[in-house]
């Protein structure tokens, strides 16, 4: 099948059809079936078609096309040079496109056996990365600025789909069973109203399927956007869909809490990306990631990534005409255009004040604006306190939320970005990481809250995706974005069917629960030591080792480029052990050891099959998703969608010995096994340290907690995280807000009062004027006639004979004064 | 000027229509009785006609450009009006005694302001 012409409209499908589903319900929703349970189908109906056509564009479409059949990708190379851009890197002398098209798929090919896996930076040259990009609809077009539904589609596209579909239909599944109470009425025990009674609510089980088929579509239409600005629309609705999705239970004071400040503190985020995108629209002048043909020219305009790293610079990162232009504004006359030799010598002047540096700052405020909405959106470190407090939606929206949608947003978007970043901004994506991971790592050691722990372990898994990203490591970091998708919306699957069970989301009144709910158990086993990285050295894994050995490979690669940057690694080894022992934690104080409340004990049962049929598929798929030796491995497929310019190592300009090697330097043996032994080793400790305080109780947990008494009320307090932003943000905010309330209510409000206090005075003058001015005139007017006709009155006496007399009387009258006066 | 002895001319018959005039006036001044007043009606009306019949006769003014025949044509229309009217104040009566069981026109104050 011919992927340029069939990948749109499979993907495009996939992506439309959860809205399609979204509509249905918001329409028909409650009449669907009995209490709306049809929706719930409906919904997980068209997240699974989506899964279909996704799993058939991966592997019956884009696999085929790019991967095993070099003839077939050859032959697209002509079709729509426009659209298409699989042919050949071009550089001067080489020979036909075709022959380098089969080259660099049969390179690939044999990249992806591992036969030949460290291939000389040379070879990478002669490979070039597939894509498909086109526009499907153009909104509009305002002078340079042009906005459409576009689509980008490389092998990252095409495996996220795949993966957001595929674990959105098993949380959709799950949630057919965990959201069941919602089809009747319902009493909210955690909601006391004011007369003391519980609130009694109807069931929402079709609003909540209607929200996660909205979320799901927002979330692809992220993936598969082939602009910023349309990345940025779905960006939003993902925000909002979580906003409903948290707070589904709104009437929980702490749910619309938590609402708001994902919500809010997403916004911040999102503030920085306006940033970036402004200044890529100002300065570049289109939105588009790839090359496309918009005008209908027949030649492809170059989009962002295009204009950033051109051909003839060898994909080398080169600060683009349209940045130095801006850099240079002051200097160019009204009208003219500067040569092209004048924007290099403008480029080149690189020292302390020079043009060229301004115009690499401005890709450096880019890049940092567009990380800043990824920081929101990924919850990473000045931003991360939204994720734990998202706990207070159902544990399905949890799952979705932490694995395949809304974080992954962030670190996906930062992926696809990759090339407009500098290795300075990779430096600061790296260092938010590292201390995002770690503070994540150790808050999530205390809590006891089950969800909590899964939360912060999330953001500690989001650090680790954007370390590896920000050291170099594209591919481990989007490597261990798609495994992580995978462990993590199984622990939440099974810690919500864990919920539940007992109707509590503290572990210290679990334990023993194996007994009671097998399934669950040990399907979070796996996923515990998935997360873990568990495996055997060198031989097989689960699909967390695979992935977090990258990482930890990458920073190693990273550490011995940039000694001074190495805290980096060994923070990174130091998270992979508190992971180990804080997921060890959790699950033997679950599932292990005695009972300790014995009443949920009793109640516990295992939950209904359509919620841990899915448990079970998940759990599979966290351990053999990642093995390298399928035929169609994830590192493999993301290896072909690496951007151009990162198979090489690359230096920073304005920070000196910073130096990020390129990734395959990571598979070398030295780095490759030390880093493997560490993350054994560091895996295994946390396991052990695990063991010897929750599995076999050597050692009491609270006898070391009393112990290390301030550093166990600092992690409790979260780092106090919370408690400082109260202080820094809300209480000012607060306190300017109360005063400008103040000023209302005491100014402006007396100002209006006043006011109205004049027109009423104004008002009561006027009406004393009518009252007695023009009330007294028509009255008095009214009064004299009235007393004329009362005196008249006297002369109508109703006697015939006397009226006879008036009238001869008066005729003679009338006679004798004619005669005499005309006489 | 003899009246008696000069020849009838429409001196005679103006002093007759004045005589008639002020009979009827006199006589609507004096009866209480709605019939007399009614009379007295008849009286004024055709003293007024007389009046009008002498100004157009071009014998009694020969030479004088007057009124013509209009007199003749007007005195016809009072005749004819005088007619209604007697029908209609006669019905007028007529009510006034069925609810009075009187035709005095003292009687018919009820009216007066």
């Amino acid at each position: 099948m011919d992927p340029v012409t069939t990948l749109p409209v499979l993907l495009g499908i996939a992506w439309l059809v959860p809205l399609a589903s979204f509509t249905l319900i918001l329409l028909f929703g409650p009449r669907m079936g009995k209490h709306g349970q049809g929706a719930g189908m409906l919904a997980t109906a068209a997240i699974g078609t989506s899964a279909v056509l996704s799993l058939i564009a991966l592997f019956f479409v884009w696999v085929p096309a790019y991967d095993w059949a070099p003839e077939h990708h050859a032959a697209h190379a002509e079709h729509g040079a426009a659209e298409h851009h699989d042919a050949g890197h071009g550089e001067a002398g080489h020979d036909d496109a075709h022959d380098k098209d089969a080259h660099g798929a049969d390179e690939h090919q044999a990249e992806e056996h591992k036969t030949e896996e460290h291939k000389t930076a040379d070879e990478h040259h002669d490979w070039r990365k597939p894509y498909v990009a086109g526009e499907w609809y153009t909104l509009g077009q305002f002078g340079k600025l042009r906005i459409g539904i576009s689509y980008y589609i490389d092998s990252l596209t095409v495996t996220m789909f795949a993966m957001i579909t595929f674990i959105a239909t098993m949380i959709h599944f799950y949630a057919n069973g965990y959201m069941h109470d919602e089809l009747h009425e319902i009493t909210d025990h955690e909601v006391t109203l004011s007369n003391g009674h519980h609130l009694h609510r109807p069931g929402r089980f079709h609003r909540f399927f209607q929200y996660l088929s909205l979320f799901c579509f927002s979330m692809l239409g992220i993936v598969i956007a082939g602009n910023i600005a349309m990345v940025f629309v779905f960006w939003e609705l993902v925000g909002i869909c979580s906003y409903f999705l948290i707070g589904f239970y709104i009437e929980r004071k702490s749910a619309s809490n938590a609402a708001n400040k994902a919500f809010i503190v997403n916004r911040v985020g999102d503030f920085g990306m306006i940033i970036g995108l402004m200044i890529l629209i100002a300065t570049l002048g289109t939105f588009s990631f790839g090359d496309i043909d918009t005008d209908g020219d027949g030649t492809a305009e170059p989009g962002i990534f295009s204009l950033v790293r051109t051909e003839a610079n060898n994909y080398a990162l080169v600060v683009p005409d349209g940045m130095v232009r801006a850099a240079a504004a002051s200097e160019i006359a009204a009208g003219v255009e500067p040569s092209a030799e004048q924007i290099a010598a403008w480029r080149a002047e690189t020292g302390p004040g020079g043009i060229g540096r301004t115009a690499y700052w401005l890709l450096i405020v880019a890049g940092l604006g567009i990380f800043c909405g990824c920081v929101g959106k990924s919850a990473q470190f000045p931003l991360h306190v939204w994720l734990p407090d998202a706990m207070e939606g159902p544990t399905p929206v949890s799952a979705l939320v932490h694995s395949a949608t809304m974080v992954a947003a962030g670190v996906y978007l930062v992926g696809r970005f990759y090339p407009v970043f500098t290795p300075e901004t990779l430096l600061v994506i790296a260092v938010i990481g590292c201390i995002t991971l770690f503070i994540a790592a150790t808050i999530a050691i205390v809590a006891v809250d089950i969800k909590r722990v899964l939360a912060y372990s999330t953001v500690s898994q989001l650090g680790y995706m954007m370390l590896a990203l920000g050291v170099g490591g594209w591919s481990a970091g989007m490597f261990h974005l798609i495994t992580h998708a995978f462990f993590k919306s199984l622990l939440f699957m099974c810690s919500g069917s864990v919920i539940h069970a007992v109707h509590t989301n503290d572990m210290t009144k679990m334990g023993g629960l194996r007994h009671k709910m097998p399934f669950t158990a040990y399907t979070m086993l796996a996923g515990c030591l998935a997360i873990m990285g568990a495996g055997i050295p060198f031989m097989i894994g689960l699909s967390g080792y695979y992935s977090k050995d990258a990482i930890l490979a990458q920073a190693l690669s990273f550490k011995a480029s940039n000694p001074q940057w190495g805290f980096l690694f060994y923070v990174a080894a130091a998270g992979a052990a508190i992971t180990a022992f804080y997921m060890f934690r959790l699950w033997f104080m679950t599932f292990a050891g005695k009972p300790r409340d014995h009443h949920a004990y009793d109640h516990a049962h295992e939950s209904p099959k359509i919620m841990y049929y899915p448990l079970i598929v998940l759990a599979v798929l966290a351990v053999v998703v990642a093995w390298p030796f399928w035929p169609v491995s994830i590192v493999a497929l993301l290896e072909q969608a690496r951007p151009e310019g990162f198979h090489e190592t690359v230096n920073g300009v304005l920070v000196s010995n910073l130096t990020h090697p390129a990734e395959h330097i990571s598979h070398e043996p030295n780095f490759h096994i030390q880093a493997t032994w560490v993350a054994t080793f560091v895996g295994l400790s946390g396991l052990g340290l695990a063991i010897v305080f929750y599995g076999l109780s050597l050692l009491n947990p609270a006898e070391v907690a009393r112990q290390f008494k301030p550093v166990y009320t600092f992690l409790w307090n979260k780092w106090y995280f919370d408690e400082l932003y109260d202080y820094i943000f809300v209480r000012p905010v607060l306190f300017v807000a109360n005063r400008v309330a103040e000023f209302d209510k005491v100014v402006i409000d007396g100002i209006i009062d006043s006011l109205a206090m004049l027109t009423r005075m104004v008002a009561r003058l006027d009406d004393l004027s009518d009252r007695y001015l023009v009330d007294g005139f028509v009255n008095g007017l009214a009064a004299w006639t009235y007393a004329t006709g009362s005196k008249l009155r006297s002369a109508e006496t109703g006697r015939i004979r006397q009226y006879v007399m008036f009238i001869v009387v008066g005729t003679v009258a009338m006679f004798v004064l004619i005669s005499l006066y005309i006489s | 000027m003899n009246l008696l002895t000069d020849p009838v001319g429409i001196t005679h018959y103006l002093i007759v229509g004045a005589i008639l005039f002020v009979t009827g006036a006199v006589c609507m001044a004096t009866k209480r009785n709605a019939l007399g007043v009614l009379m007295g009606i008849e009286l004024v009306l055709n003293g007024a006609n007389v009046n009008f019949v002498a100004f157009g006769s071009e014998y009694l003014r020969p030479g004088v450009l007057g009124i013509g025949l209009d007199g003749q044509l007007i005195a016809l229309f009072v005749i004819i009006l005088a007619a209604a009217e007697a029908a209609v104040a006669l019905a007028i009566v007529l009510n006034f005694y069925n609810n009075h069981s009187t035709v005095d026109v003292d009687r018919a104050d009820e009216l007066k302001g």
